[in-house]
């Protein structure tokens, strides 16, 4: 069953909060190739004696829920479910850090207790006192997916419910110097914004806090439906097509004639072989935009794809710096293909409401 | 005691992460827990981490914690006792 | 009305045992596995009373023929899984399969050796160490080991996330999304939990005594549960008998503190009741309540006034395994929940060992010895995490 989406709070490298102006008109390069996001003043949003004990990504994720929670015109929500791939890792970095250089001796506690891959979700119930249900999925670039789907179970059980849904992850100094070692990022120092200019291996750091206040009826503050969402893990290729062949027949969309996918392209020339393949051979003559040199490559960078494909619909303007080519047609579905590194690959649909 | 208490409120900032805060904000015997400073559990935690990197006192009941921890003069009294003896 | 979800098999591994039937024996015996730690060198070691399973990495990766980077928790995790879909008789691949595990560490046994190195020279330190540190990855390498692809998940929610794990399987078997689900959750022993809770200054120096008015903190503990749940339609095409069924689950939050619970228990109290309503059962009609009981004052206290208002003077038979695990974390919710099962497929109870006194505040006197011939047909599973995380879980034996 959809999802409908009343409110969305975004924290990323882009400036996706507050007075947002024109959708991505003036998108943020980022030379040294770290996609690092865009920070609010967040006494705005969390008073000074909760604030002095929240690592970064703690205070991104309450941000951006209470700014989804506002959107939505909701207080408290019914249940609050986060999807991570890394969790807390400025906060595990520290206890690890301090463990062996202190030889595990007067270790502090504070680190420790933010290190859980729960504490984001949990640090918004206890502000909120929101005492339903509460669930932390960390299953690397299904985590975000995995959150939409058990949404759509609960919200198909209490459709009258409200349920804040978020993607979060934060890069630190250590996980990028770690992720670094494996070759995985761009070698070269250049503009993010032309990442797809050039071919080259490795893709850039991002990271971002996304949170969605949805419900499983419309409400006016309805601005539009995430109608499903599948996952695909390890496939073939022909297990790919296949798959999403067949999601295509099921939801009634056309393989030349969907408004606009949103595709995942890491801008990794090796990667980006399948995913050429893929584009071209499922979505034919269908518009392809790309965003992940808007907001790097990361676990739940699809969080940042369903803020953009949202915020598209619902002002009906396609920014260039996504795509070349202008659509002349109005936009009433989008569906985002992510595909991360060779073994995950998901589909999210939003429709129009 | 003036100089341990002073230290001590400078410490506690620095530990407790109270930016908002200026040592002469802290009173001497002002209630540091539920009241006054509005400090919890885990502040508590923090403070016996305190102790033992800055004073070398190693607090192994946390029970103890609430009557020792009352006010900076309390600390700073309890530190005099444990350095002396 | 959902449809039900049944259980066809088990696995685990824990300081009390390597398979079902050894930790049905340890239980029945009342054979603790709490032991000074000997798994690593930390300052703690000879030291800490810990529930390590008794097989150190080289033994497990030899059983299992994996290598030897293999993090501990996979390994347990794989030992475990592949019990229980051996013991379940099913071949996954004919079915619509899924994997949904938990865990709070993954692989950071492998980590820790690799920022050792890496803190000194940041050119140092085995790749092969730090590739497998996250949580969703360990759930990958268990996934591969049993031939899942179709879905895969990971929950964390600290100490009920493989409670959640079952859930979200039977929730997913219900709405027809999958039809079998491997369901559950893995924890090694690393320094990074043990100094963690060190800190935290809730490790007991003893062995612990859950829900004893002494109490004075959780041991800690490692290992791995997982169960095997499926649809009616694969019970009836395979022609499996089944002993019980999930009726009931139940997840909310307590939202008061980031690690203690609340006093009243109110998040504890509301899993319990949400777990009755789905179940569509009385307090009363429970017949076990196998604990969270960590034996912290806090744990102990908040759960115990929980019960205290759900059953007033009289519920029923309870324990808290954990005297016999130690506190195994992620996976604590799929070892305690095939502790669940044996209850109700041996039709017994577990004791608690090292009870002497109620705690006053509440006076619940838990099992004492293992008691068997009783008639038990519906158990309650608790598991409180840190961040408030409540969740109980409710089995009820089958007619067939």
């Amino acid at each position: 069953m959809p999802l409908y989406i009343n409110g969305i709070g975004a924290i990323s490298p882009q400036k996706t909060w507050g007075d947002e102006g024109v959708l991505l008109s003036a998108p943020i390069d980022y030379p040294n190739n770290y996609l690092a996001c865009v920070e609010p003043d967040y006494t705005q949003y969390i008073d000074a004696k909760h604030l002095r004990r929240m690592s970064r990504i703690l205070k991104m994720g309450v941000a951006a829920s209470t700014l989804a929670l506002k959107e939505a015109e909701i207080n408290i929500p019914d249940g609050i479910i986060t999807g991570t791939g890394y969790g807390c890792l400025e906060d595990t970095g520290i206890f690890l850090r301090k463990m062996v250089e202190q030889k595990e001796q007067a270790l502090n506690p504070t680190p420790f207790i933010q290190s859980t891959h729960n504490t984001i979700g949990s640090q918004i119930a206890l502000l909120l006192t929101c005492q339903g249900y509460n669930q932390t999925y960390t299953q690397e670039a299904f985590s975000f997916e995995n959150s939409l789907l058990d949404a759509s179970l609960q919200l198909s059980e209490h459709p009258d419910q409200n349920f804040l849904v978020g993607g979060v992850d934060e890069f630190t100094g250590l996980s990028l110097q770690i992720q670094n070692r494996f070759g995985i990022f761009r070698k070269t120092v250049g503009s993010s914004l032309d990442l797809f200019k050039t071919s080259s291996s490795g893709t850039l750091p991002g990271e971002g806090a996304f949170y969605f206040a949805l419900s499983g009826k419309k409400t006016k503050q309805s601005l539009v439906s995430i109608d499903v969402v599948e996952t695909f893990f390890k496939p073939t290729k022909e297990e790919l097509l296949d798959g999403i062949n067949q999601f295509m027949k099921s939801h009634d969309l056309k393989k030349n004639g969907i408004d606009l996918v949103l595709a995942g392209k890491s801008g990794d020339n090796a990667t980006e072989i399948l995913t050429d393949v893929i584009l071209n051979e499922a979505f034919g003559s269908s518009p392809v935009g790309v965003f992940k040199h808007l907001c790097g490559e990361y676990s739940t960078a699809s969080a940042f794809a369903v803020w953009l494909g949202a915020r598209i619909i619902q002002y009906q303007h396609v920014p260039p710096i996504i795509l070349d080519k202008p659509i002349n047609t109005s936009v009433k579905n989008i569906l985002i293909y992510n595909p991360h590194f060779e073994n995950y690959h998901s589909l999210i649909l939003l429709r129009s409401c | 005691m003036k100089e341990l208490m002073a230290d001590l409120k400078k410490q506690i900032i620095e530990a407790l992460n109270l930016k908002h805060l200026k040592p002469e904000d802290i009173g001497d015997d002002q209630p540091l827990f539920v009241e006054g400073l509005g400090l919890d559990s885990i502040d508590a935690l923090e403070l016996i981490v305190l102790l033992q990197q800055q004073y070398n006192i190693k607090l192994t009941n946390p029970q103890d914690g609430p009557k020792i921890f009352k006010s900076v003069k309390s600390i700073a009294e309890f530190i005099q006792q444990h350095q002396t003896a | 009305m959902k449809a039900r979800v049944h259980i066809a098999g088990w696995g685990v591994i824990s300081a009390i045992g390597n398979s079902v039937p050894q930790v049905f024996d340890s239980l029945r015996n009342s054979s603790g596995g709490i032991a000074p730690l000997t798994l690593f060198d930390s300052v703690h070691t000879g030291v800490l009373p810990v529930g390590e399973v008794k097989l150190g990495n080289a033994a497990l990766a030899e059983i299992l023929s994996l290598p030897v980077a293999t993090p501990r928790a996979v390994m347990l995790g794989i030992h475990a899984a592949r019990e229980a879909v051996k013991n379940s008789e099913i071949d996954l691949k004919k079915w619509r399969t899924g994997l949904i595990s938990a865990t709070t560490v993954g692989g950071m046994d492998k980590t820790e050796e690799f920022f050792k190195e890496f803190l000194i020279d940041p050119k140092k330190g085995k790749l092969r160490n730090v590739v497998n540190h996250s949580c969703g990855k360990s759930t990958e390498l268990i996934a591969q080991d049993l031939g899942i692809k179709r879905f895969i998940s990971t929950i964390n929610t600290a100490c009920s996330s493989s409670a959640n794990a079952i859930a979200l399987g039977s929730r997913m078997i219900s709405a027809g999304l999958l039809d079998i689900v491997v369901a559950g959750g893995t924890d090694s022993l690393t320094k990074f939990t043990i100094n963690g809770f060190n800190s935290l200054m809730i490790l007991d120096s003893k062995f612990c005594r859950p829900f004893d008015a002494s109490r004075s903190g959780l041991n800690l503990g490692e290992g791995a549960g997982f169960i095997i749940l499926i649809s009616d339609k694969v019970k009836k095409s395979e022609g499996i008998r089944t002993t019980s069924y999930v009726s009931g689950y139940a997840n909310t939050n307590d939202a008061f503190h980031q690690t203690a619970s609340s006093p009243d228990g109110r998040g504890s109290f509301a899993a319990m009741q949400q777990a009755l309503e789905m179940s569509n059962l009385l307090p009363q009609q429970i017949d076990y309540i196998n604990l969270h009981g960590t034996g912290t004052v806090n744990n102990d206290l908040s759960e115990g006034t929980a019960i205290r208002k759900l059953y007033g003077s009289r519920p029923p038979r309870l324990s808290s395994t954990k005297a016999f695990t130690g506190h195994t974390l992620g996976a604590s919710g799929g070892i305690e929940a095939v502790f669940s099962l044996l209850t109700i497929n041996q039709q017994c109870v577990f004791p608690n060992l090292r009870f002497e006194n109620a705690i006053p505040e509440i006076g619940i006197t838990p099992q004492l010895h293992f008691e068997t011939r009783l008639p038990i047909h519906n158990v309650m599973s608790n598991s409180f995490g840190f961040g408030g995380n409540c969740s109980s879980l409710i089995f009820s034996r089958s007619d067939n």
